[in-house]
């Protein structure tokens, strides 16, 4: 341990230290406790004349000595592994980040086409105002709960709500958002999640001090949805707790409750007075229909409930590094009296997001812009929107195209009579194909095939040619390996 | 303060569909940032000679945005290679690397050696709130030292991540200077190991910097007390027109061996505020360490956003590590910083040449982007009610937005709303100047303004 000694000098009286232990106590850290021993030195030297004399090497010991490496991301530490490996047939199975059948990664046109519109424009980078781009925050609304949409206008959505939306650095920075509002409007109030979802929940929440517990979601035994065991947690959930739903394509399951389902977990979530919270990371990447994909969050709102939704960009126009996404609180008063309703939602929506930028100005004080241009510029244009659509359908559709030949695969080559169907119920990215730990190992160590612990694969890092060899390493894994 | 469950739904339990929802009927309105709360007052305003003095984002001499040329030009290189994940990790390293060698300097140590453990981040603010995160989680019982006064949002930022505050003495109200004896006393005083943020050149709100040789007696006692110094760097380039020059504070700090922190942003001195660029570093003792360290502000930056976004890091990282471009950049530095500094000289020049009694040289003695001109609340709001002009209630000019045209209306307007209290402020002015010309010890100038203690 390096000691320090000074000398010292300054004219002036304020520098005129008398001596003094040079302690700085105890550092609070994970492995070492690292204690600096009292020093009695009496390092300093007044001298006549001004300024400093010498500086003797002080080679203190670091003020972050004894911090450890913080344990690596178990998703994007898959992708480091792949990387290493140089072995021919190796397969990236593991973060959920689209590739083409030839396993590329893929920029959408209508992504280039904006970004280029964009250039041409040339306009300025001023900030942004805290709560984002108001024309993305208008679109972004707009995509999730279809207000503009004259099919669904039509139907049941009220007349009484106003959606106080801000933009947030993706889905990560929106649910932190809404976690932060959790934290200071519900003090104990707490989430639950399901068991499993993405890792980086639990993350964000403990970040956030928001408690969380989980709610029972994957059965293991069927490959499929607990739906018992969801609706008895969620029921048993002190009342007024936030229940963290994925909107669609469950992330890293893949199993979405069936739309009758949706109605009876809004029925509990209703009972019970808990505030639904939506993550909706894939809209479009389950069915390929955007509009389909937001059909549960829609009709939480059309029920008149107040919902919070985080949206994510990443995925479905694979801007995974503009950062763009939003949060979206729903305001809705359906009881007040139709002349006091507007003002009474209005003042809601007004204070609600006057707390979303508060939260966010001593975060990150306003959103980048360009990723929120790039998607205004998309959904806001008729012909853009049109061209994001199909491609949209594109992406989903080779994913379908892939589930459909990996069942084919296992079911003609696995002989034993397995039901695999479960590859082609569940839905969007993932599949959760039910391999324990010591399996995943065998799919890594002896396949080179590279996906989470959790038995997680992601069907968007597979290509029509490597079905069958997935499904000799996951029947290989399934029946040799225990 | 416990809001019980009941009280928060505030609703009956019957499963009645006509249910009252009000889930958010206890969330109040919050205050509204005071320097947003200018640009929203003035866009507001329906008076075509309305004047913006608020945000401190440059504006040309037309009064408007200005898109570097060397942006232009690295953004057309970029391309949209830009969105393939693939290629983040190692433009973000690249940032990173640039960022440092610019405000350590490139023939530092601490580059050569690697001595330092960074990441992009959501341009200045995001970089101090994850180092208020990181002092947060390792040195859980800490406080930070703020100037006094400083950015609005300081306190907001650490605030946030559950660190308190507390101030050090900084500016002088009545030399509109540098309190140095008390700055130096204040850093004396506070328990040995203090945080401390520091402003390195272009002190917002103030505009009033230590000179070198102050700098160098602060490293001095810092070193004694063993304090941390974390340094916001939101206008190299600003200050001086040099990026080196205003880096000065940092490099005297580095040659006395201190570990340090810097948060950078890109903002202001590449324009590219909207696209929140800029960089969180801290100096290590070896390679080993800055790895660790980095996993850590990784880590709390995954849990807050992820990473940032692409576009704005592919642009500093091409803007610095092409020599063209580069070199385009800090022409492009000076004209702004050259700009301001003109503006400072007119505005000051025009208030004196109106015959105002009042002492402004602080115009032009202080440095960067802002003035603190002195003028009390009331006066600024006389300023935005009467004449249309606004600016932050603490009374801080945006000299940005301050063009050829517009700097003899501001100074009459000035002039005016000073002239109400134009005796009291003479009879303080010659108090003051009294009190400097009295000098019994020969003690050396504090003030960095040239009055004499």
């Amino acid at each position: 341990m390096a000691s320090s000694v000074f000398s010292l000098a300054s004219a002036t009286p304020s520098a005129s230290l008398s001596s003094h232990d040079i302690e700085k106590g105890k550092l609070n850290l994970r492995n070492t406790s690292l204690c600096f021993k009292k020093e009695k030195n009496n390092p300093f030297m007044k001298t006549k004349s001004f300024g400093r004399i010498s500086m003797v090497v002080a080679s203190n010991v670091s003020r972050f000595e004894g911090i450890t490496m913080a344990p690596p991301d178990p998703i994007l530490g898959v992708s480091e592994a792949f990387k290493a490996d140089n072995h021919e047939l190796k397969l990236n199975l593991g973060v959920g980040a689209y590739r083409t059948e030839e396993l590329q990664p893929y920029v959408l046109d209508v992504v280039k086409k904006a970004d280029k519109l964009l250039l041409e424009k040339g306009e300025n980078r001023e900030y942004l105002p805290i709560e984002g781009l108001a024309a993305f925050n208008k679109v972004t609304a707009d995509l999730l709960f279809g207000t503009d949409n004259p099919v669904i206008k039509q139907q049941r959505v009220p007349k009484n709500f106003a959606v106080a939306t801000v933009q947030g650095l993706s889905g990560t920075g929106s649910l932190r958002l809404a976690a932060a509002l959790i934290e200071r409007y519900f003090p104990g109030g707490e989430v639950l999640i399901s068991s499993p979802t993405w890792g980086n929940h639990k993350n964000i929440f403990n970040d956030a001090k928001v408690p969380w517990s989980e709610y029972r979601y994957y059965d293991p035994k069927t490959v499929g949805l607990d739906f018992e065991g969801m609706i008895a947690d969620i029921k048993a959930a002190p009342e007024g707790s936030f229940i963290l739903l994925h909107g669609c394509a469950h992330n890293p399951t893949g199993i979405d409750p069936t739309p009758e389902q949706w109605e009876i977990i809004a029925d509990v979530i209703r009972e019970k007075n808990h505030i639904p919270f939506f993550d909706i990371a894939y809209q479009g990447f389950a069915s390929g229909s955007l509009d389909a994909d937001a059909a549960s969050v829609r009709m939480f709102v059309a029920r008149g409930m107040e919902v919070i939704a985080a949206q994510s960009y990443s995925k479905n126009l694979g801007l995974y590094a503009e950062r763009i996404g939003a949060i979206n609180v729903v305001c809705s008063s359906p009881d007040a009296a139709a002349r006091c309703r507007l003002c009474s939602i209005l003042s809601v929506y007004f204070r609600v997001k006057s707390q979303l930028k508060r939260i966010a100005r001593p975060m990150y004080s306003n959103p980048p812009v360009h990723g929120a241009r790039i998607v205004a510029n998309i959904v806001g244009d008729a012909a853009l929107f049109k061209e994001w659509n199909a491609e949209m359908e594109m992406m989903a559709g080779r994913i379908k195209n892939v589930r459909h030949k990996l069942f084919d695969s296992l079911s003609s080559k696995d002989k034993s009579g397995k039901d695999w169907s479960f590859v082609l119920k569940q839905i969007g990215m993932f599949s959760f194909t039910g391999l324990n730990k010591a399996q995943c190992d065998n799919m890594t160590n002896k396949w080179h095939v590279y996906m989470t612990k959790d038995g997680r694969i992601s069907l968007a890092g597979l290509s029509l040619a490597k079905c069958e060899y997935l499904a000799d390493a996951i029947i290989d894994s399934y029946h040799n390996v225990s | 303060m416990i809001i019980s469950r009941f009280l928060r739904r505030g609703i009956s339990t019957s499963t009645s569909p006509t249910r009252r929802w009000s889930w958010w009927d206890h969330v109040t309105q919050a205050l509204k940032d005071p320097i947003n709360a200018v640009t929203d007052a003035f866009l507001a305003d329906p008076c075509p000679y309305k004047i913006n003095l608020g945000v401190g984002a440059y504006r040309d001499d037309e009064g408007k945005p200005v898109v570097l040329q060397c942006v232009r030009e690295a953004e057309g290189k970029i391309g949209a290679t830009n969105f393939l994940e693939s290629t983040s990790t190692a433009i973000s390293s690249k940032l990173v690397e640039e960022s440092a060698k610019l405000i350590y300097g490139e023939d530092s140590d601490v580059i050569k050696e690697r001595r330092f453990a960074g990441i992009p981040a959501l341009s200045g603010t995001g970089a101090c709130r994850i180092f208020a995160e990181f002092q947060k989680r390792f040195y859980p019982d800490s406080t930070i030292y703020f100037p006094d006064p400083t950015w609005s949002n300081h306190r907001n930022i650490w605030g946030d991540a559950h660190v308190p505050d507390r101030t050090f003495h900084y500016y002088h109200p009545d030399s509109k200077g540098l309190n140095f004896l008390a700055l130096m006393d204040d850093v004396k005083n506070a328990p040995d190991g203090s945080f401390f943020l520091l402003h390195p050149c272009a002190h917002n709100p103030t505009g009033v910097d230590p000179t070198d040789e102050q700098w160098r007696e602060i490293s001095s006692l810092f070193k004694v007390k063993n304090h941390f110094p974390f340094f916001d760097v939101a206008y190299q380039g600003f200050a001086s027109g040099d990026v080196e020059r205003d880096a000065q504070a940092i490099r005297i700090f580095l040659d006395d061996g201190h570990s340090i922190g810097c948060a950078q942003s890109f903002a202001k001195n590449m324009g590219l505020y909207g696209h929140r660029v800029g960089c969180l570093s801290i100096l290590c003792n070896d390679k080993i360490q800055a790895v660790a360290i980095k996993s850590q502000l990784k880590q709390i930056s995954n849990t807050m956003y992820g990473s940032p976004p692409i576009h704005g890091i592919s642009l500093v990282s091409k803007i610095l590590s092409n020599p063209d471009i580069k070199a385009l950049w800090l022409k492009e530095v000076k004209v702004m910083a050259t700009r301001i500094q003109r503006m400072r000289a007119t505005l000051r020049e025009a208030l004196e040449r109106l015959g105002s009694p009042l002492n402004w040289q602080h115009i032009t003695n202080q440095v960067g982007m802002f003035c603190f001109s002195g003028l009390t609340r009331a006066e600024v709001d006389q300023l935005a009610k009467e004449f249309h002009i606004y600016m932050t209630h603490d009374g801080r000019i945006s000299m940005a937005g301050v063009t050829t045209k517009n700097v003899d209306y501001v100074a009459r307007a000035i002039h005016e709303v000073t002239a109400s209290d134009r005796d009291t402020k003479i009879l303080h002015n010659i108090g003051a100047y009294k009190a400097y010309t009295f000098d019994p010890g020969g003690k050396k100038d504090r003030t960095g303004t040239g009055a004499v203690i």
